[in-house]
This record gives C-alpha cells, structure tokens and sequence, in this order.
C-alpha cells in the first residue's frame, strides 16, 4: 500500500503523492513516458531510494526505515543487473544464499525456477554467453525464486527486439498466471501495459492521471492527457455550448460536436474534442461529421488511415475501408458516444 | 591483390605504424639487443656466460635480489591493499571529490629528494617525531626510522599510493553500479555486497594494478640511496647496476645486471598475469584479460 | 538517484577506516613537506623544534650556486620536445591501430607496451652506451631521445582506446560528404582528438620532468634537468648547506604542483588511467 508517496529532489518534484493500493496477487503497471516518475516509484519501493514524504506498508507493516536487503522483493531491472562473474546457477542462487538456506534446498528451488523460465540447459553458463532474452530471463528466475511477496520489474522488455519482446511479454503472463505473485510493472509502452496488467496506474510528470483496469483507461480516460496516451489521436479545442447532464454540444474552428462531458470538469467551458481515429470513418455513422480534403493515406492491412485537413485548417485523423485519393473531400462521421469532450486544463 | 589486403585490415594506413615502429626498434629494440649482446662478452670474466655467473657467485651482487623484491612485493601489496577501501569509500560523486583526489595525488609532484630530505628531517634522529616522542616519553633513545629499510619502504608508499588509488578507483568506476542494488533487492547486506559482487570483480583490475605498482616499486633507486642503506640493507640492484656502469666502467657487467633485474621483473609480472588468467571471468566473461 | 540507503555515515566501520588512512597519509604529507620548506627558510637548524631564524637567502644562493635558470630552460626544452615528439610519433601509429585489425597487430601492441613493462635501468643504460658510442652521449638530444621511450608507448597506450571510441562512422560520412584526407584530420578528428591528445601530453610532460633515472644516465653536464641537479647536490659528496639542496627541493615540487594542478584541472585524473588499464 503506498499512501501519499513522493519524492522530490531540490525544488523538482520526480514523484507527487502516489496513492495506491495493491491487492495479492494483483498485477500493476506503472505506465507513462520517461521522466514521469514511475522508475522512481519503483525505486522508493524496492527500497532503493528513500522517499521525500509519505509511506509505503507491506500488510500493514510500515517499510519505512527499512533497508532494500530487508524488504526482500524480487527486483528485475532494466539491464539486467547479472552478475557477470558468476554462471546462472549461482546468479539466481544468489537471494537463495544470502538467505542462508540449505544448499540442497537452494538447488532445488534453483532448478524449479530454472525450468519455470525455460532455461534448464544453460544453468552453468555465464551471462555474457547468453542472448538478450535468455539473460533476462536469468533476471525473471533470479528475483522469482525467492518467492517474494512482491516483484518490481523496470522496463524488463525495452533492451529486446520487437519479435523478442512479444514472446517475452507472454512468458511473463504466463509466469504471473502460474505463480500469481504480486507484480507491479514499470512501463512506457502502452500496448505491455493494457496487454499484462490487472490495472494501470498512469503517470506524468510525477503526477497520478489514473488508476483503472486497462478497459476503464481505454474507453474511459480521466483527462484529455491519458486519451492521448491511449490512442485519441485527434484533439481540437472548443467551447461547450451546451451541457445536459453528460451530453454536451461543443463548437470550435467551424466544427461542432456532440459528445460525452468528462475530465475533472472546472466548470470552465473550454474543452479538447477527442475522438480516436478508429471511430472517425470516412463515410460511417454517426450524429457527427466533418469534411476534410485528403492530403494522406496509408495502407494498413485492414483498411486505410486517412490525414486530413478541415477548411478551417484543423488537422483530423479518421479510417476507411477503402482507399481515398489525394486531394479529395470526404466526411469523417462519428457517433457521439465515442466523441469525448474533456473540460479541464490537462493538455 | 589491394582488396584482399584490405579485406585483412591492410592498407596506407598502416604507414603511420611507420614512424613509431622505426622509433621503437631504433632507440628501444636496438639499444636493448645490444645491451643483451654486450652482457655476453664479459670485459672482466671469463666465458660468454661470464657476467651472469659473477653476478650469481658473488652474494653481495646476489642478494640484491632478494632485498629489490624484499621492498617492491610488500610495497605494492600494501599500496593495492591500501587502495581498495579508500577507492570504495570514495566511488560514489560527492563534494569535493576532485579536490580529495588531487591532494592524494599530490606526492607524485616532490620528487625523491624532496621526500627523501622530508623524511631525514621528519623522521631523523633529531627530527620531530623522534622529539615528540622522547618528550613524550614513549621512548628513552631515539628510533631509527631512516637509513634503513623502512625509509625506503615508506618512500615507496608516499610515491607507489597515487598511483595504486587512481588505478583502482578507475576500476571500481568500471563496475556497474546496478548491481549492487541488484544484490541488496536480493538481500545482501553491505559488506556481502562488497564481497561477494565487487571485489571478485575487481580482482582482475587489481591484479594490473599491483603489476604496474610493483614495476614502479622495483625500479627504486635514488631513495634507497638518500633515505636507506644503500651499502647494506637496501642495496637494490639498480644501484649495483649503475655502480657498475659509472664506478666500475664495466658496460658489459652493468648491461648483464640490467637484463637479469628486467628478467626477474618480467617474471613476477608473468606470475601475476598467469594467476590472473585463472581467475573467474571478467565482467566480458571471455577470461581476464 | 542516490546510492542504496546507507546507514548514518558515523557508525561505518569502513568509512573510518579509509578516513583513517586518508587522514594520516595527507597529515604525513604535509609533514613532510613542511620540514623541508622549513629548512629551506631557517637559518641554522642544529636541535631544535624549529630553525633560529627565518631567511630567503638559500633560494638565492641555490639558484645561484647551481645556476637554476638555464637548468630549468633545459628541463623545460626536454619536457616540450618530449611531448611534442611523443604526440607527433604515438598519435598517427594509435590511429591504425585503433582503425585497424591486422594480423600481427597484438604483437605490435605488446611491442609498444614492453618499454613500459621494464624497468628504465634495463634500456636506460644500454641505451647510454650507445648515444655515448654515437657521440651523443650528455647532449639534450640523448636526454630527449631517452625520454622519448616510454612516453611514446604511453601515448600509444592511452590514445588508442581513446580513438577506437569515436565512432568511425563520422569519417565516413566527412567522405561521403566530400572530405578529403587532410581536411577530415585536421577539422573532424582533430577537434575530437585534442581532449585525449591534452590529457596525454599533460601526463608525458609531468612523468618526463620527474624521472629520474633516464635522464640520469644520458645527461651530462649543461644538459641535466632539474631532478638530476637535484639528486647530484643531495648525493654528490660535498659541503652544501642542507639548507640549499632543501630550498633547490621546493622550487622543484613547485614547478610540479604548477603541471599537476594545470593537469587535473583539463582532465579528470581517473578517466587517464582508465586508458591504460586496456592493455
């Protein structure tokens, strides 16, 4: 449980009252761009950093004040951290040891996690031997095998290649599936992000954005930051009209919308016009519609992205089913359930 | 033909070697082979081998040896020793690194003499700390600090210790940082942190360390004439060598002597480098290199 | 990020152990020097804590006596030739071999790496026979000449991790861009260059003026260098006031406090021996 956690350095706040609670068993991610805050969230919980102010308890019991090698978390790190001059065996063996548990346990237990991780073969091998991926999954067994009441992976994928990263991504489901320890996962990719976690924790700039299932911060982004994030790629600034409960009809650069009032709603009536480029189709349906001419079109397997500009000269971003020449006009329409109006000055 | 030279790496590049090879062969590789070839024709004795096997007959050539290594081994061991726990102290970035480096590699500017005559005067029969401590009343004659094998000895700290700290300090900068903070997530206290995971890592690093502080070390010369006992006690071989060039104008003799102290200098490198060799893998895991 | 959590700094065992030891090494230090700037600035020290008075007069009369000011024109000749012939021969030969990988090229860079594996008196006096033997015996170009062996490898040494770390990508895109040979050393590599090239210099320059034993073998007289003045008046027999050699001792540790502070201030002291850790 971390209850108004932070941690600044100087007058530069890294990280603001994070507050977050974590159920057993859950799988977190921590999810945002660099700098945002997340690693440095990770590090105050592994220990590694001392926090500004707050507090973090395990079950309970507060952590503060205690040492890294006392929390006993497995921590995966984005480099890995193998130690380099000992072969597998003895790198996962390692939290075993220091445990000072019986060698014949240690093995044991060392070649279980081995296998877990698919990597039985390799137990006298030294990690400069291994490839990218197999030398992190020596970094997965190593902080599993301690069976820890929490794991703390930084960034685990963004050394691999695309391929790589995909088949890893399953493989840590699966583990988290078979083993069911408490996770949280640091993150700038999205797609790892909505794919693994039980809920999502989105950050900017050291500040919380949203706590939610990734369904919740998909379909229902708290502010017009996190819709970016996730893929509302069109963004328009406009003045509400007219509000009825969540309905509202928004007017700007020659365009009206109606659509769903959300944000933190300061009662301002300026608001951002989302809509996801998926739900503006050149020719679909939909209460709203806007003319653009074309000036791009991609191809991308199930149909086309269309780029364009209204004649106001906003850019809009919309999907077609079937390509659209240069230079034409066409409606983009989009049903108001999909159209977001966020109030608010998270931008 | 061109091309397949390239492919191999050779080209008009390698003319710039040029210059550097002539200089090397001329005034290192020519010197020392005719160093070598004079050591083989004694002025003095008799045989080719003549020259080696006076120098091995005669313990007062002899033995110079044994009291070279006598103060170079311990010397170094205790510079590298000395070395690790300031450097892992001082691995971190703080305020005032640069000026606490600087300080500790101040004693490379005194130069032998000046430490030479700062230990006669601090450490002398008449000298402050012997005043001190006879006022004091620690002892009642006062000690012999100087003159003898332990002036020398200290000479080789105050000189041997920079140079050991930087080497060593570099090193320890050469080792990530991330995992320490590995081995403490997993539960490894401070000094298990040390080691375990830094000084195995080290080692290799420490091993050249001490090679390149020995080499400095067994060269000694002017302090072990100024501060030591040059006739008895710390009679290095490079003073022989030298008596034997500038005293005994015996060029031959002089050579013989400088290629037996190369030899033995090469020999505790070769040993060092060998046992090196064994160690684990270094942080490329293909053998120390 | 700061390191892991460490416990208050005062209960480390370690800590003051290395203090402790860093403590009384600069305590000695400064001991040290103090007794001979002392004694170079006293009148008469028989027994005492302390000289009888205070004076000047011993720089005077050392720079007089052993004529100091064309003896630190030689040292200072010396030292420049040192680095400029050092740079001009090491820093083409780091170039290929940084560039490229031949067969044979271990074997020259161990070739380069021996002369500083052994000791000076090993080459030194073969090497003074033979300047002596081609008449340049006691001339500033021996003392350069003799000098010039391990600095040259050490030039060697250092620049050439340093050079296989630009990344060679940049030539070749100066090539593409229509570069010619010269204008890619002098303008793209030379500027990349100079940070090592400084560093190496400033390292040659302070090694040169304080060895000892090469310069001993090869200078005669009119060309010693300061450190070989220095030795003669502390060892030679002779009546010499202490107290002179002393003052001789300090001028000598200024000179190299000057080089060591001009040295660290363009370089960071541990990033030079990193360089030579590589071989």
């Amino acid at each position: 449980m971390l209850d108004g956690l932070s941690r600044s350095y100087g007058h530069h706040a890294a990280l603001a009252a994070l507050d977050l609670q974590i159920a057993g068993g859950e799988f977190i991610a921590l999810l945002g761009p660099s700098g945002c805050g997340k690693t440095t969230a990770l590090n105050c919980i592994a220990g590694l950093i001392a926090p500004t102010s707050g507090t973090i308890a395990l079950d309970g019991r507060s952590l503060d004040g205690t040492p890294s090698e006392k929390r006993g978390f497995g921590v995966v790190f984005q480099s890995y951290a193998l130690f380099a001059h000992m072969t597998v065996r003895a790198n996962v063996a390692f939290g075993l040891r220091m445990r000072r548990l019986p060698k014949a346990d240690v093995a044991a237990r060392v070649e279980q996690a081995l296998a877990l991780v698919q990597l039985s073969g390799h137990a006298d091998k030294y990690p400069s031997q291994l490839s990218g991926g197999q030398q992190q999954r020596v970094a997965i067994a190593r902080a599993i095998v301690i069976e820890p009441p929490l794991v703390l992976m930084d960034e685990p994928l963004s050394n691999l290649d695309a391929k790589l990263r995909l088949e890893m991504r399953t493989e840590i489901a699966r583990l988290h599936r078979e083993l069911g320890l408490t996770t949280i996962y640091v993150t700038h990719d999205q797609e790892e992000a909505f794919s693994l976690a039980d809920r999502l924790v989105v950050l900017r700039d050291g500040v919380t954005q949203q706590i939610g299932t990734p369904a919740e911060v998909y379909y229902r982004p708290a502010n017009h930051y996190v819709a970016d994030f996730v893929g509302f790629r069109n963004a328009v600034p406009m003045t509400l009209e007219r509000r009825t409960g969540d309905a509202g009809v928004a007017r700007g650069d020659g365009l009206t919308a109606r659509g769903t009032v959300c944000g933190d709603g300061s009662g301002a009536a300026a608001v951002t016009l989302a809509i996801r480029p998926d739900d503006l189709v050149v020719g679909g349906a939909g209460e709203n519609a806007f003319e653009i001419t074309v000036d791009a079109v991609e191809f991308r397997g199930r149909g086309f992205v269309v780029d364009g500009r209204t004649a106001s000269g906003q850019r809009l971003r919309g999907t077609s089913a079937a390509a659209v020449p240069i230079g034409e006009a066409v409606t983009l329409r989009a049903p108001a359930a999909k159209v977001l109006l966020f109030t608010g000055t998270e931008r | 033909m061109r091309r397949r030279l390239a492919a191999h790496g050779i080209d008009r590049t390698l003319l710039l070697l040029l210059p550097a090879l002539v200089f090397v062969a001329a005034i290192f590789v020519y010197p020392f082979l005719y160093g070598l070839v004079l050591s083989f024709r004694p002025e003095r004795y008799v045989g080719t081998l003549g020259n080696y096997q006076h120098f091995f007959a005669d313990p007062f050539l002899r033995d110079t040896i044994a009291i070279t290594l006598g103060l170079a081994i311990p010397a170094a061991l205790f510079n590298v020793a000395a070395s690790v726990p300031v450097a892992y102290r001082m691995r971190g970035a703080f305020a005032g690194k640069r000026l606490l480096i600087g300080l500790l590699v101040m004693p490379i500017t005194l130069g032998t003499v000046l430490i030479a005559k700062g230990l006669l005067t601090l450490l002398g029969a008449r000298g402050w700390v012997n005043r001190a401590l006879l006022e004091l009343g620690l002892v009642e004659d006062p000690v012999r600090f100087v003159n003898n094998y332990w002036g020398v000895l200290l000479t080789l700290v105050i000189t041997g210790f920079p140079f050991a700290f930087l080497l060593t300090l570099s090193y320890l900068g050469g080792i990530d940082p991330m995992l320490e903070r590995a081995a403490a997530t997993l539960g490894a206290g401070p000094r298990q942190r040390f080691w375990q995971i830094t000084f195995p890592l080290l080692l290799p690093g420490l091993a050249i360390t001490f090679i390149l502080t020995f080499v400095l070390a067994f060269a000694v010369f002017p302090s072990a004439v100024l501060v030591g006992d040059p006739a008895g006690e710390t009679r290095v071989i490079s003073i022989v060598a030298y008596r034997a060039a500038y005293e005994q104008f015996d060029a031959s003799l002089a050579s013989a002597i400088a290629m037996i102290m190369g030899v033995v200098q090469l020999a505790v490198v070769g040993v060092v480098l060998g046992v090196r060799g064994r160690l684990h893998r270094g942080p490329d895991g293909r053998g120390a290199r | 990020m700061s390191a892991i959590a460490r416990r208050p700094i005062v209960a480390s065992p370690l800590t003051w152990l290395a203090a402790g030891f860093v403590g009384a090494f600069l305590v000695f230090m400064l001991a040290l020097v103090a007794a001979v700037l002392v004694n170079s600035l006293g009148t008469r020290w028989l027994d005492d804590w302390l000289p009888d008075g205070l004076t000047t007069q011993w720089y005077g009369e050392a720079w007089r006596e052993f004529g100091l000011t064309s003896v630190l024109l030689v040292t200072v000749q010396i030292a420049l030739a040192v680095v400029v012939l050092s740079l001009l021969i090491g820093v083409p030969a780091s170039y290929a071999l940084a560039r490229r990988d031949f067969p044979g090229r271990r074997l020259v860079m161990l070739a380069f790496l021996i002369p500083l594996l052994l000791p000076p008196v090993t080459y030194g006096i073969p090497l003074a026979t033979v300047l002596l033997r081609n008449d340049l015996g006691g001339t500033l170009t021996g003392v350069v000449l003799a000098n010039l062996v391990p600095s040259v490898p050490f030039v060697i040494l250092t620049m050439t991790p340093f050079i296989e770390q630009i990344d060679p990508r940049i030539e070749a895109a100066a090539r593409t861009l229509g570069a010619g040979t010269a204008t890619i050393f002098l303008r793209i590599l030379g500027p990349l260059l100079v940070p090592g090239m400084l560093a190496a210099g400033l390292l040659v320059l302070v090694r040169t003026v304080g060895m000892f034993e090469l310069s001993f073998f090869t200078s005669g007289p009119g060309t010693q260098p300061l450190v070989v003045v220095l030795y003669y008046a502390a060892f030679a027999p002779g009546v010499r006031a202490s107290q002179s050699i002393d003052a001789m001792a300090v001028i000598y540790m200024g000179l190299m406090l000057t080089l060591l502070v001009a040295a660290l201030s363009f370089v960071n002291p541990t990033n030079l021996v990193a360089r030579i850790r590589e071989s």
